[in-house]
């Protein structure tokens, strides 16, 4: 029996985290859970559009609840981070201020819209964990692992304020999820630091220490790739690699994947599929984990 | 090593230059009751990531705000560097929401004014805004291009090859999406 859930990929999965929202649609396809996109979904307004405006920044975002709410699926998947955050907020403000959630009420009226009740916000990280299992997990994944250990970087916005499933100070979901497709983990002590947001095109020196930071750990652990669940870290940790070893005059060359990206490749998809191709940093080392086993296999067949 | 005093500089503050009632309406807002609450225990800036680089860290942004100073905490950088992590919220041992509290101070910093000429944040944040009331979506491009001529065009010449790199891989799109219906949002704040 296939699971369905409503789908909100958010603008950053359009551009620059693109690779994100293909490998999170090949994963849940292997795994036989349907997502269906919201039709005509708008920003959620991240952080920066809360900084100018506060009332209508709630009526933006509970738009996208609200078509949810209207739409045959009430589970909605966002994968950003930055979206799953706006998206709880307001529900949370909505639930707790009358003054705001009369604004929402007048803002969605006036669109035409019903009231947002009803919608759960989910992450595929935690779909994953508590509707796929762990077990499940385990049975579809079909490849062995031929690359390095990994870190898992959590980042800021998915587990603070709002964390529901997992534990707040140290998350451990995407370990345990890693490990049951046979793909081992390092003990990452900053896997929750914050990397910087949009500091890095803002202040970027101030950006690039902060990713610095991530990246230098995650090497001195033995990490061979850190793993995310965030189109804006992993933009910052993947893209600014380059002027990270100019300005420090360090090798650092590590990949920076999405934790849909190694859990697809586990359980079979093709690394075209999954949007390997369009990692900046680590290239060659994406090449020998994922290229070259492809073609191995291939030759085997 | 001798440290070099400048006397022409006052650094304590007179009660009679804060504006308590400033304060008081700002812990009304949603979000900031727990303004007056503050312990003055130092756990948001012990636990900010970007505290190094602020000119008040948190705790004294929160302690200046509730005594009144008003244009002290608006002028402020500290504000505008809050990258939303809210390691501070979920570590404050009175649960104030600091970085709903920053939004506020953001919010009014931008009404009044009052935020740092051509310093990149606050403009992001302003194009940002912009491109979304417009096309109901954000283009990172856009709002990254509009920020930069707004503020040092020269800083472009510094992101050339992230470009390149976003290029080559497909994850540079150049043409922003504008929905067929752009959802209509009643300006209150600003």
């Amino acid at each position: 029996m296939p699971q369905d859930y409503s789908y909100f990929p958010g603008c950053s999965l359009q551009s620059t985290g693109v690779a994100y929202d293909e490998s999170v649609r090949a994963l849940f396809a292997l795994l036989d859970l349907k997502l269906h996109e919201l039709p005509e979904w708008n920003c959620c307004g991240a952080t920066s559009y809360m900084s100018i405006d506060e009332g209508s920044a709630f009526v933006l975002s509970a738009r996208n609840l609200s078509l949810a709410a209207q739409a045959k699926h009430r589970d909605l998947v966002t994968p950003c981070s930055a979206c799953y955050l706006v998206l709880k907020k307001t529900q949370d403000y909505v639930e707790h201020y009358p003054a705001i959630a009369n604004k929402v009420q007048q803002g969605l009226q006036a669109e035409g819209l019903p009231p947002l009740n009803g919608v759960q916000v989910r992450h595929p990280l935690e779909i994953l964990y508590n509707d796929v299992g762990l077990d499940r997990i385990k049975h579809a994944s079909v490849r062995p692992w031929r690359g390095a250990p990994i870190a898992c970087y959590y980042g800021c916005q998915l587990v603070r304020p709002y964390c529901d499933s997992d534990q707040q100070q140290n998350p451990t979901h995407m370990e345990e999820v890693l490990k049951a497709a046979g793909i081992p983990t390092v003990d990452f002590a900053l896997k929750t630091k914050c990397c910087g947001g949009s500091l890095t095109g803002t202040i970027p020196a101030v950006g690039q220490r902060l990713n610095y930071l991530i990246l230098k750990e995650a090497i001195r652990k033995g990490a061979g790739a850190i793993v995310t669940v965030c189109p804006l870290c992993q933009y910052n940790l993947d893209a600014y690699q380059a002027d990270i070893r100019k300005s420090t005059g360090e090798a650092i060359d590590i990949p920076v994947l999405y934790f849909s990206q190694v859990l697809g490749w586990a359980m079979g998809a093709d690394a075209k599929a999954l949007g390997l191709q369009r990692s900046i940093a680590g290239k060659q080392t994406i090449k020998q984990w994922f290229a070259a086993s492809e073609r191995e296999e291939k030759a085997h067949v | 090593m001798a440290t070099k005093l400048n006397f022409s500089e006052r650094t304590i503050k007179f009660q009679r230059e804060a504006d308590p009632e400033w304060a008081r309406q700002v812990s009304e807002h949603p979000g900031c009751e727990g303004l007056f609450s503050c312990l003055q225990c130092g756990s948001c800036t012990g636990t900010c990531p970007l505290s190094i680089y602020m000119d008040y860290g948190p705790r004294r942004i929160i302690g200046l705000a509730r005594e009144g100073f008003r244009k002290e905490v608006l002028n402020s950088q500290t504000i505008w560097l809050c990258a939303s992590c809210y390691s501070c919220a979920v570590h404050c041992p009175q649960q104030i929401h600091i970085t709903d509290v920053m939004y506020n101070f953001k919010r009014e910093a931008i009404r009044s004014h009052l935020y740092p000429k051509r310093f990149a944040i606050p403009v992001l944040a302003q194009e940002f805004y912009n491109v979304v009331r417009r096309n109901g979506r954000t283009s990172e491009f856009l709002v990254v291009l509009r920020m930069a001529l707004r503020t040092n065009p020269l800083i472009l010449f510094t992101m050339w090859r992230t470009g390149l790199d976003l290029l080559r891989t497909g994850r540079l799109k150049l043409m922003s999406e504008k929905l067929k219906h752009v959802p209509f949002l009643p300006k209150e704040d600003a």
